[in-house]
């Protein structure tokens, strides 16, 4: 079943205390080297039948309505196919 | 003047402003989140809690239940709107408020007697205080921190529509001390701190949250 994926990210200028926090978490394991840690969220959502334009558009309606909040998110959709 | 009060699934704080609203001198009407009514209340509350688990954003779902359809329709007819707390996450959802709301800046969730300064009193929530008020009220949340792109900001404060400011440290990150706002009109307002939780000395903050349910001057409108 084809796999449609919205990958949602807080935007560039917005603040991400959680990703913080994680990039503060790691030096304190031992790893080094990494500049910044931003969270998001992805949500991997199965869709019925072809994955046509129209479902994609479908899809990116979903994503600016509920899946993000445009005023602080970003997202990005993509198909997985044989996922 | 009939105040409703919408009970969401996760609402924590819907008895706590029922109660204000009596205090305040008015019927508390309990709304339902799953009905399309709101039984002719004259203002709605949307109380703080944990609606829907906080699942997917804060207030992201409560924004689509029945209710808020009619809640969004009154507010553009100019029906008096209080959101606190997760009422204010809902609204900024729901688009009758620009910004939203994100997690604290320290990560923390906060309890705090909170001062702030009330700046806007030409909505039918502040008209109890005076412009420039200092007042002392509950703060508890998670997810308190107000954002909004420069652009918005600098409209929000050149128009007026900033309702409360934090003093002293700024507890949650949220930009330019911002507590609370307003719609344009000023009938909807969202503020993050919580006076329903300042209304009685016996517990809390004192009183400095009870002058939000007086509704003084939509009393003298509705019934002029």
């Amino acid at each position: 079943m084809p796999r449609v994926v919205v990958d949602v990210m807080p935007k560039p200028e917005i603040l991400d205390p959680q990703g913080k926090a994680v990039l503060g978490a790691l030096p304190r394991l031992g790893f080094s080297g990494v500049s910044d840690v931003r969270q998001g969220k992805r949500f991997e959502l199965e869709v019925e039948g072809e994955v046509t334009d129209e479902v994609v558009a479908q899809v990116e309606k979903m994503a600016g309505t509920l899946l993000s909040n445009p005023v602080i998110e970003n997202y990005v959709v993509r198909v997985e196919q044989d996922a | 003047m009939k105040v409703g009060v919408v009970t969401f699934p996760g609402s924590l704080d819907d008895v706590d402003a029922q109660r204000a609203v009596r205090l305040g001198g008015h019927e508390a009407v309990a709304l339902w989140h799953g009905d399309h009514n709101l039984q002719g209340v004259d203002a709605v509350v949307l109380p703080g809690g944990f609606s829907y688990g906080d699942y997917l954003r804060c207030g992201a779902i409560s924004r689509f239940s029945p209710v808020m359809t009619e809640v969004v329709e009154a507010a553009g007819r100019g029906m008096p709107v209080l959101g606190i707390c997760n009422g204010f996450q809902i609204l900024c959802e729901s688009h009758l408020l620009p910004g939203a709301l994100v997690r604290n800046q320290r990560q923390k969730f906060l309890c705090l007697d909170q001062r702030l300064r009330i700046e806007r009193t030409d909505t039918p929530w502040t008209a109890a205080y005076a412009e420039g008020q200092e007042v002392v009220i509950a703060l508890k949340n998670g997810e308190g921190s107000f954002v909004a792109d420069t652009e918005t900001l600098d409209r929000l404060e050149g128009e007026g529509q900033v309702v409360a400011r934090y003093l002293g440290e700024n507890p949650n990150g949220s930009l330019r001390d911002i507590a609370g706002v307003s719609n344009e009109r000023g009938n909807v307002v969202g503020l993050m701190p919580h006076p329903e939780h300042s209304v009685e000395e016996l517990c809390g903050t004192g009183t400095d949250g009870l002058g939000f349910f007086a509704l003084a001057t939509l009393a003298a409108e509705v019934f002029a």
